[in-house]
């Protein structure tokens, strides 16, 4: 029986999709229960979840305590986490025992950061070429700053640095210094001259082969002893220099990547007009070498940027450090899993939020070259 | 030529500098160099060892201590952290909508978080949360978990065990002939045979029935309280159940996002061809995509083995006694020879490294697709 | 060429077949009937719908209202019918699809060892048979990366020959090579075309069309316009999409 409506050919409307192939019911179907293995995979999931959520909403939230001085004053209070330990010492957490009046100075060295890093990592930002000029002196605004001495700002020291400012100094200070090194690395392993070669090859794989601990080991016992007699180094500047070396490796690595990843005419159309091999390499290779590994460079930051928290081992008071300071306090011990969540999800929550921003990067790269 | 000259002379001038500089100083201090004190005795105990050690054995003993628990935990943790990576790679690729966001939620935390954080939470959890050896969370009576660590029951072999040694050996070389002899029956006849389910079963069956019919000579040491703590049985310290624990679960987290990013690199084509062939699903992942893929897969893999391996040095933060705990730790600050011990720590790791680098560039050109 | 002596019986019969993507409707109410021994080319501008409706046919698509019926067996999301309706129905790839890790003659018998349960020796042998009809026997132990795009492609289309279909289905065969090898390609489908394949070609290439096609199809958004022999359809299109196309295509 012919129920259907004829159309004449090249006349038929475009029609809705059948009922239950699409929209929500068409949704659920496709992704939660497609088969008897998916749904019951599906309800096993959701059961789980559910559990996940009412079992740990207790002890992180709703019975959780804010407001109190000492564990058993937590205790006594309510049952669940004793979130307590952390507002009592935000600010160490944050600035670590960088004197409460001076914290103006770092919060500043802070916002200037993202001022000077905004036109290297948004490509299309208006006044891009007068932010470079700021860029550029920032390192030496953000060390008068934070360290002082100078223009009327007392002197803090490095030992009162810690908390979440000790690792941005550490991680911005690493991969900041780290890149002229690496782009030097990487020129040098791709050099003609053997002896350059080997050099670069022989540094990039040290640096790669051995765990950070055992370079910020060297750097806290015997880094001392290959300099004069009589200098002394503070442990930061000491840590900041090791850690500048590893990461320059890693570095390297990727702009290597990113050298071979230009075409080859470039170089022969650099070699058509004339170029010597440093005019080459200065105007036609790092640019795009540079651009290209952008999204490298900040994977790179994370994974350094995760690494500081190694700085604990050798006594610098990182969040983690502070962390133990705060348990080592008889009113506070034994809340470990507190502090240590509370650092992980400030980490989870910085570190997500710059993958993502690489992922976007990535993407905007893919798409313009296409 | 000049310009090397000159590089070499810069180079080695700088080392000469920093040499020069040590020998200085180490005169002043009334230090020297020498390897001589890795032959001194110890006079430390190591608490989770796997070959004798008492606190009069040398240096050289303990770092070897130290060594093979660096071993033991990279071992355990690579194998745990690719079964967990390869399954949460897996899930990410289903069409389930829930299971892929839940994997990839838990890939996300995992990744996010500082590697030595991983450490200490697991640390304090079984340290602190875990309980007292006297009220234990048990399994029955042989699984013991508190805050001293996990006791399992230590299997000791009885007379009459030979005949489960044989069985297993029976059951491998039951499973090696008989693949061969099913793919040379299919490469002959056509025929397929269900070789992984036999295998399977014959793997699990062979030695239990040999077990149970010579009259189960295994007999288990059960952990027991007395006192304060469990006696007997096998006993996993907190500080090692941590560290493997965080190391697998953090790594797991990067291996799954490369064993998903192997299987998406192979050309959707590739998939439609083999089911245009006619080829059913699993057929199509084990003999197109999956021999694809593991190009694809097996650097960053290696890559993620060797972090891991570099990554179990943060065994100090939590007193679990590897190379870098031992002769880069106790060694090292009793003996006050801290360019020795590093040099040495330092280097075993280079070699390690160089030597998975190594083999894996020669792993990847052996299996280079073939090009023009 | 002979038109060939068809016989009377339907190999794909499509009865008012939708497909969605989505919101979009990209094929809407399709019928066609395809009998054995006939050669189909399908024409049409790009966004048309006729890759989908040929992929529909070996369900890389799946349609979502209609029937679809191949040798008398229904296209459902049953596996294992699935899998004798697609052993019976080869498909060839405009970007080729060869297995890179495998030699041309493993890519060959791969199928025919897993699916019809063939011994080895006998696959090797059909497979041979089959790349001397194509005519590049002496390639059988490269690799893919190895050869050129024509090659490539003809041994995509002895690929799958080995799997003695019934049916042949086409995606822009020849969309991707370099003007110098569409022809030994063309060659391979014509000589398949004379031993009374019944072949659906989505293409460009209309001169292959007016040779050996018994029908060409025009589609447009989703609908099947015309269809008709090629003489006719060529000389005496009667609706004015057509007329347009064809205006576009055949004038430069």
């Amino acid at each position: 029986m012919d129920t259907k409506k004829h159309y004449a050919p090249g006349s038929h409307p475009d029609l809705p999709p059948p009922p239950g192939t699409i929209g929500i019911v068409g949704w659920l179907y496709k992704n939660l229960f497609s088969s008897v293995g998916n749904s019951i995979l599906s309800v096993v999931t959701i059961l789980f979840l559910y559990w996940l959520v009412t079992a740990s909403a207790g002890w992180f939230v709703l019975d959780a305590v804010v407001d109190a001085s000492s564990r058993k004053e937590c205790k006594a209070t309510n049952s669940g986490a004793c979130w307590a330990v952390i507002f009592k010492r935000i600010g160490q957490f944050v600035y670590g025992f960088y004197p409460q009046e001076e914290r103006w100075r770092p919060d500043t060295a802070f916002i200037f950061l993202i001022v000077a890093v905004a036109p290297l990592l948004y490509p299309n930002l208006p006044f891009r070429r007068q932010l470079f000029w700021f860029s550029a002196v920032y390192p030496a605004v953000a060390y008068f700053l934070i360290c002082g001495g100078i223009f009327g700002l007392p002197e803090v020291g490095t030992n009162k640095f810690g908390g979440f400012m000790l690792t941005m100094i550490v991680g911005v200070t690493g991969i900041g210094a780290s890149l002229p090194i690496g782009i030097a690395l990487a020129l040098g392993r791709q050099s003609r001259l053997l002896s350059v070669r080997v050099i670069s090859i022989a540094f990039i794989e040290f640096m790669r082969g051995v765990p950070l601990i055992t370079l910020l080991f060297v750097a806290s016992t015997m880094l001392n002893y290959f300099l004069p007699p009589g200098t002394t180094f503070n442990l930061l500047l000491r840590v900041l220099i090791m850690v500048t070396f590893f990461a320059s490796a890693y570095i390297a690595e990727v702009i290597r990547g990113g050298i071979q990843a230009i075409p080859k005419g470039q170089y022969e159309a650099a070699a058509a007009m004339g170029l010597n091999y440093w005019q080459t390499t200065m105007l036609v290779t790092l640019p795009q070498a540079m651009k290209i590994s952008i999204p490298g460079i900040v994977n790179t930051f994370i994974g350094l940027y995760k690494d500081t928290t190694l700085v604990v081992v050798i006594g610098l008071l990182d969040p983690l450090g502070i962390g133990r300071a705060a348990l080592a306090d008889a009113k506070w011990n034994g809340l470990s899993t507190e502090t240590y969540l509370f650092v992980a999800l400030f980490f989870f929550v910085s570190c997500f939020a710059m993958s993502r921003y690489s992922l976007w990067l990535e993407h905007r790269l893919n798409t313009e070259h296409k | 030529m000049l310009l090397q000259v000159i590089v070499i002379a810069a180079v080695f001038g700088s080392f000469g500098w920093l040499i020069s500089n040590l020998v200085t100083n180490f005169a002043a201090l009334n230090k020297n160099f020498g390897f001589d004190f890795l032959f001194q005795p110890a006079g430390y105990d190591i608490n989770q060892r796997l070959i004798e050690y008492t606190n009069r054995s040398t240096h050289i003993r303990a770092a070897v201590v130290g060594l093979l628990n660096t071993a033991l935990v990279a071992i355990v943790g690579i194998v745990l952290a690719t079964i967990l990576g390869v399954i949460l790679g897996i899930i990410r690729l289903s069409n389930n909508w829930l299971a892929r966001n839940v994997a990839y939620w838990y890939i996300e935390f995992s990744r996010n978080v500082p590697i030595l954080l991983h450490i200490l939470l697991w640390h304090g959890i079984i340290i602190n949360t875990m309980p007292h050896p006297k009220k234990a969370i048990a399994v029955g009576d042989f699984l013991f978990l508190s805050n001293r660590g996990l006791y399992l029951p230590q299997p000791i072999a009885e007379v009459g065990i030979a005949a489960l040694y044989l069985a297993i050996v029976a059951a491998f070389a039951f499973v090696f002939f008989f693949s061969r002899y099913a793919k040379k029956l299919q490469s002959e006849t056509g025929r397929q045979l269900p070789v992984s389910m036999i295998n399977f079963i014959v793997l699990i069956s062979l030695p239990l029935l040999a077990f149970l019919a010579s009259g189960s000579p295994v007999s288990l040491d059960l952990p027991a309280l007395k006192g304060f703590n469990f006696r007997g049985g096998m006993h996993l310290m907190p500080e090692f159940v941590a560290l493997t624990f965080a190391l697998s679960i953090y790594t797991a987290a990067f291996i799954a996002e490369i064993v998903r990013a192997g299987i998406l690199a192979i050309h959707k084509g590739q998939k439609e061809a083999a089911e245009a062939l006619g080829l059913r699903p699993k057929r199509v992942m084990s003999l197109v995509i999956l021999p694809q893929a593991r190009r694809v897969i097996i650097p960053p893999l290696t890559s993620q083995y060797l972090n891991l391996t570099k990554n179990s040095s943060l065994a100090i933060a939590i007193g679990y006694m590897d190379l870098v705990a031992t002769l880069g730790g106790i060694t090292l600050n009793q003996t006050g020879r801290e360019i020795e011990t590093m040099l040495l720590v330092m280097g075993i790791y280079l070699i390690i490294s160089l030597s998975i680098s190594v083999a894996m560039n020669w792993y990847n050109s052996s299996v280079k697709l073939v090009d023009r | 060429m002979a038109k060939s002596t068809k016989s009377s019986q339907i190999v794909i019969e499509i009865d008012d077949m939708h497909k969605w993507y989505g919101q979009f409707h990209a094929l809407k109410a399709i019928n066609l009937e395809v009998k054995q021994g006939e050669r189909i080319v399908i024409c049409g501008p790009s966004g048309s719908g006729k890759s989908t409706l040929i992929r529909c046919i070996n369900r890389l698509e799946v349609h979502q209202s209609g029937r679809i019926t191949i040798n008398d067996t229904e296209l459902s999301g049953d596996l294992k019918k699935l899998e004798t309706i697609r052993s019976d129905v080869g498909m060839v790839f405009q970007s080729f699809n060869l297995f890179p890790h495998l030699t041309v003659l493993e890519n060959c018998t791969l199928a025919p060892i897993w699916v019809r349960k063939l011994p080895k020796h006998e696959a090797e042998d059909l497979a041979l048979e089959y790349l001397t009809r194509v005519k590049i026997p002496e390639q059988a132990n490269k690799y893919p990366g190895q050869l050129s795009g024509g090659q490539q492609q003809r041994v995509a289309i002895a690929r799958a020959l080995c799997m003695q279909p019934k049916i042949m289905l086409f995606d822009e065969p020849t969309s991707a090579l370099d003007p110098e090898m569409i022809k030994e390609v063309l060659d391979v489908m014509i000589e398949l075309a004379e031993t009374g394949m019944t072949m659906l070609v989505v293409t460009h290439e209309m001169g292959f069309a007016n040779k050996v096609a018994d029908r060409v199809i025009f589609m447009d958004e989703g609908e099947i316009i015309e269809q008709n022999e090629p003489n006719t359809f060529f000389t005496k299109p009667s609706n004015k999409r057509t007329k347009l196309f064809l205006s576009q295509i055949l004038n430069h």
